[in-house]
């Protein structure tokens, strides 16, 4: 299919994702179940989408888990989001040294 | 018009720093986006109109496995889902005045980061200031990705290779430092990383999209019925 199909697509999706409720419904959301299943969202789909491809992504399994596992580490430490990337594209680029 | 223009001009200045940050990521999604074959335009305009890490990675995805439309559309609500309870707290900060015009525009703006610098100006939000941080913020996004697509094809394999993990990376360094607040969020991440595993391995037809829709809708819906967050005082 053509690219700019999905990029139209993606694009109207995201606009009234973000405007619907903007326009439509101007009172806060109350209901607790909808308000903690949004609350959690990110993190689920974020962590899926992460393992296992983050794995498959450096090439090599081993330099898969290796940056994997750093990224856990340094992300724990609160080393924030550009460090953590740095981190592990040379822990990757090391391993493909090796 | 002048007050206008200095709203507009705050909002450029108050955008370098998160313009900044943006840069990275795109770039690393630029790398992936180079590698689902989509071209420097093409990427350009997908990150300036979706502006969303984990939505424009979906979408990449989609691209890439060339995904039905339905799917795309399905697994993009998923990974912008947490847009729609921005746009209902934003929709607290516009003036009752505010136009219709207004609204849609601001709305088409909100990102993570360019929400939280809204919420925190002390009135009412000017459209103007929310404007000029979007354009900046924005436009350095969309330039981001166009230096990952060419970097991606610059550079040697081996360094593409290896800033292909940086968006993984930073997607944990999103995701784990809450785990260390919130015990059920680390719970979840933890539930999140294994059955994906799984999946991925025992259901390899399934695709990435299907997946993220799948488990985002069960895991949360069982932690949200479990672990119920109490109201916040907003």
């Amino acid at each position: 299919m053509n690219t700019w199909a999905y990029i139209l697509v993606t694009a109207l999706t995201a606009f009234l994702i973000r405007t619907l409720p903007l326009t439509l419904i101007r009172k806060p959301i109350r209901n607790t179940f909808f308000r903690s299943f949004l609350y959690y969202v990110p993190y689920v789909t974020l962590a899926v989408m992460t393992f296992p491809s983050m794995i498959t992504a450096a090439g090599k399994l081993p330099a898969g888990i290796a940056a994997f596992v750093l990224g856990i580490f340094l992300s724990y430490r609160w080393l924030g989001l550009l460090p953590t990337a740095v981190f592990c594209c040379l822990c990757v680029f090391l391993c493909s040294l090796l | 018009m002048s007050e206008k223009r200095s709203a507009f001009l705050r909002g450029c200045k108050n955008g370098i720093p998160i313009a900044a940050g943006y840069f990275a990521v795109a770039f690393s999604l630029g790398i992936s986006m180079k590698r689902a074959g989509i071209t420097a335009p093409q990427g350009f305009l997908l990150s300036f109109l979706n502006h969303a890490s984990a939505g424009e990675y979906a979408a990449i995805s989609a691209i890439g496995a060339s995904a039905s439309l339905l799917e795309t559309v399905l697994v993009t609500c998923i990974a912008d889902a947490r847009y729609l309870l921005m746009s209902f707290s934003f929709s607290q900060k516009f003036s009752p005045q505010t136009s219709l015009k207004d609204r849609l525009l601001c709305g088409f703006g909100i990102t993570d980061e360019l929400f939280a610098l809204a919420v925190a100006q002390p009135s009412y939000l000017e459209p103007m200031y929310f404007y000029g941080a979007f354009l900046t913020a924005a436009l350095c996004w969309a330039t981001g990705s166009v230096c990952g697509i060419i970097g991606g094809t610059l550079l040697p394999e081996r360094i593409v290779q290896a800033l292909s993990v940086a968006l993984y990376a930073m997607f944990l360094a999103i995701i784990i430092p809450q785990g260390r607040e919130d015990k059920v969020v680390a719970g979840l991440i933890l539930l999140a990383f294994v059955s994906s595993g799984l999946l991925a391995h025992f259901l390899p037809q399934l695709s990435e999209g299907t997946r993220v829709i799948i488990l985002t809708l069960v895991l949360c819906a069982l932690a949200a019925h479990f672990f119920p967050r109490k109201e916040e005082g907003r």
